[in-house]
C-alpha cells in the first residue's frame, strides 16, 4: 500500500514536470475538447431557436447546460491509452513496466489523475464562461449533486479500465486505429455527445442503455441537469458497478492472456 | 505542364511504395466510411427535428459535408504529408538534397508525398456531392456551378499558403508540429455552415484559421447564396496569401543553414 501511494506521488511529479514541459500540446488537447461540445451546442441552439425555443424537452439554455456539463464529464473521465498502447507493444516499452513490481495500470491511472488535476480547473474556467456567454440553465437538486459525485467517479473508474482491456488488442494486431475509431464513434453517438440521448430514434437509445456508453457520459450528465428521479438515479449507480465488476473481470482475464502472449526483443 | 509530370512522377512512387501494403486500402475505406456515416447520422438526428438549420436546407448541408470531405481529403492526400516532412526535414536538415534539385524548391516540398489512399475521401466528397446535386436539381444553374469551381479553388489556395505559411516558421521554430494538429481539430467544425457560429467564432474560422473559405463559402455557391463580396473576397484572398506565403517562404529559406552549411 504505501509503495503505492509513493508510486502514485512520484508519479504525479513526473506527469507535472512533464506538462510543463509541453504546454503547446496542452493548449492542442484542450481546443479539441472545448470545441467539440461547443460546436453541437450551438447547432443545438440552433435548432431549438428555430423551432420557438425548444426541441424534445430541452430549451435553448437547456442544450447549453447539457453540453456544457458533458464537456466537462467529458473531460474527467476520457483516458488516451487506447492511441498509446500501440506505440507501447510495438516499440517494447512495455518490458520496462512488465519489471516493475505493480501492474502497469497503476502509472497509468496516476498519470491520468494528475494532468487532470492540473487541467480540470482551466476547463471550470472555460466552462463558467460558456456558460455565462450561452446563458446555460443548470438546476440540480442538492441530492443530485451527491449522488453526481460517486456516479462521476463510478463513470471515470469503467471507461478506465474498459479502454484499458480493449487496448489489449494492440497485443494481437499493429492496426489498432481502425479499432478505435469504431469505439470512438460509438462512444460519440449512444454517450450522448451528438445530441442528449433522449433525442435519438428509439432502438438507438435501447442500444445506449443496454451497453456501457450511456453510463460513462450520459448519465452523470442528465443527473447533474436535475432530469432523473431519484429510482432513476440509484438505477443509473447501479449500472454503473454492474459495469464497473464487468469490467475488472474482463481487465483481470485479459491482462493474464496477454502477458503470457507478449514477446519483446531481446528479453 | 512539367510540374503536372512532376506531381504524376511523385504520385507513381507512392502508388508503387503502397501496393505493398494492400490492407491499407480497405482499413482506410473502412474509417472514411465511418467518419461520414457519423457526418450524415448527425444530420439526421438533427433533421429529424428541424426543416432547416440556420436557413440551410437538409440537400445544402449535405452538399457542405460533401465540400468538407474533399478538401479534407485534398489536405490529407498532399498538403499534410509534405508540409509534415518539410517541417522534419528542417529539424534533420534533410531539406539540403531538396534545396540541389533543379526545380523549384517550394514545389517539390509541396508535392513530395502523397498519401494515396486519402483519394477514397475525395471520391466519398464527390459522391455525397453528386448526391446532393441530384436532390437540389435545377437549382443549380451553369452560373451557380462556375461560382461553385471558382470558390472551391480560390478555397484550396487559402488552405495550402495556410499552411505553408505555419509549416514554414519551422525555419525559426524547429517545433511546429503542434500547430498544424490545431489546424486538424479546428477543420472539425467546417462540417457545420460558419454562419450558425456566434460572431467571434465565425471570425476566428474565417480570418484566423480560414475554414470557412473552404468549406463553407463553396457550399453557399451551390445554394445558390453566395454575394458578390464574398466571391471577390475569397479569390482576392486567395491571390494575397498565396503571394505573402511565397515571399514567406523565400524569407523563411533564407534563414535556413541546414546542416553542412
Amino acid at each position: 500500500m504505501k509503495a503505492l501511494v509513493e508510486l502514485y506521488a512520484q508519479q504525479f511529479k513526473t506527469t507535472l514536470a512533464m506538462m510543463f514541459q509541453y504546454r503547446a500540446s496542452l493548449l492542442i488537447w484542450m481546443i479539441g475538447q472545448v470545441l467539440e461540445p461547443l460546436v453541437y451546442l450551438i447547432v443545438w441552439s440552433v435548432v431549438s431557436e428555430g423551432s420557438g425555443g425548444s426541441v424534445g424537452g430541452y430549451t435553448t439554455s437547456g442544450f447549453a447546460g447539457y453540453f456544457i456539463l458533458l464537456m466537462l464529464v467529458n473531460q474527467v473521465t476520457y483516458t488516451w491509452i487506447m492511441y498509446e498502447f500501440e506505440h507501447r507493444i510495438r516499440e517494447g516499452i512495455l518490458s520496462f513496466a512488465l519489471l516493475k513490481p505493480v501492474h502497469p495500470i497503476h502509472s497509468d491511472i496516476a498519470d491520468n489523475v494528475s494532468s487532470k488535476l492540473i487541467t480540470l480547473p482551466i476547463m471550470i474556467v472555460i466552462a463558467a464562461a460558456l456558460a455565462a456567454l450561452f446563458q446555460a440553465s443548470i438546476s440540480p437538486a442538492p441530492w443530485a449533486v451527491a449522488v453526481f459525485i460517486p456516479a462521476l467517479l463510478l463513470a471515470f473508474l469503467v471507461r478506465l479500465l474498459l479502454e484499458w482491456t480493449l487496448a489489449q488488442a494492440a497485443f494481437w494486431t499493429t492496426r489498432v486505429g481502425a479499432m478505435n475509431q469504431v469505439y470512438f464513434v460509438m462512444m460519440l453517438f449512444l454517450s450522448g455527445q451528438i445530441a442528449p440521448l433522449t433525442l435519438l430514434p428509439h432502438p438507438l437509445q435501447v442500444v445506449a442503455t443496454l451497453l456501457p456508453f450511456r453510463w460513462l457520459i450520459n448519465f452523470p450528465v442528465e443527473l447533474l441537469l436535475g432530469q432523473l428521479t431519484l429510482a432513476e438515479a440509484l438505477i443509473g449507480l447501479g449500472a454503473q458497478v454492474g459495469w464497473l465488476i464487468v469490467s475488472f473481470i474482463l481487465f483481470r482475464t485479459i491482462w493474464r492472456a496477454v502477458v503470457r502472449l507478449y514477446s519483446a526483443v531481446g528479453a | 505542364m512539367k510540374y503536372l509530370r512532376l506531381l504524376g512522377a511523385f504520385f507513381r512512387v507512392s502508388v508503387i511504395g503502397e501496393t505493398a501494403y494492400r490492407v491499407n486500402f480497405f482499413i482506410q475505406l473502412f474509417q472514411s466510411l465511418l467518419n461520414l456515416g457519423m457526418s450524415l447520422g448527425g444530420l439526421a438526428v438533427i433533421f429529424s427535428y428541424a426543416d432547416t438549420l440556420g436557413g440551410w436546407r437538409p440537400d445544402e448541408v449535405l452538399a457542405l459535408v460533401g465540400v468538407y470531405f474533399l478538401v479534407g481529403g485534398m489536405i490529407g492526400l498532399v498538403i499534410q504529408p509534405g508540409m509534415e516532412q518539410l517541417i522534419e526535414s528542417v529539424r534533420t536538415g534533410t531539406l539540403d538534397f531538396t534545396l540541389t534539385k533543379p526545380e523549384d524548391a517550394q514545389l517539390i516540398v509541396s508535392i513530395q508525398r502523397v498519401e494515396i489512399w486519402k483519394l477514397i475521401d475525395i471520391m466519398l466528397g464527390f459522391a455525397v456531392l453528386a448526391t446532393a446535386l441530384i436532390r437540389l436539381g435545377e437549382k443549380v444553374g451553369g452560373w451557380q456551378a462556375g461560382e461553385f469551381i471558382a470558390t472551391l479553388l480560390a478555397g484550396g489556395v487559402i488552405i495550402y499558403s495556410f499552411w505553408l505559411i505555419l509549416a514554414t516558421l519551422s525555419f525559426w521554430f524547429v517545433r511546429v508540429e503542434n500547430i498544424l494538429v490545431i489546424f486538424q481539430s479546428v477543420y472539425e467544425a467546417g462540417r457545420w455552415p460558419v454562419s450558425l457560429y456566434p460572431g467571434w467564432l465565425r471570425y476566428g474560422l474565417t480570418f484566423i484559421v480560414p475554414v470557412a473559405f473552404a468549406t463553407t463559402v463553396p457550399a453557399e455557391a451551390l445554394a445558390g447564396r453566395l454575394n458578390w463580396e464574398t466571391l471577390l473576397g475569397s479569390v482576392l484572398l486567395a491571390a494575397a496569401l498565396f503571394t505573402i506565403s511565397r515571399v514567406f517562404w523565400r524569407v523563411g529559406l533564407r534563414h535556413y543553414s541546414g546542416t553542412s552549411a
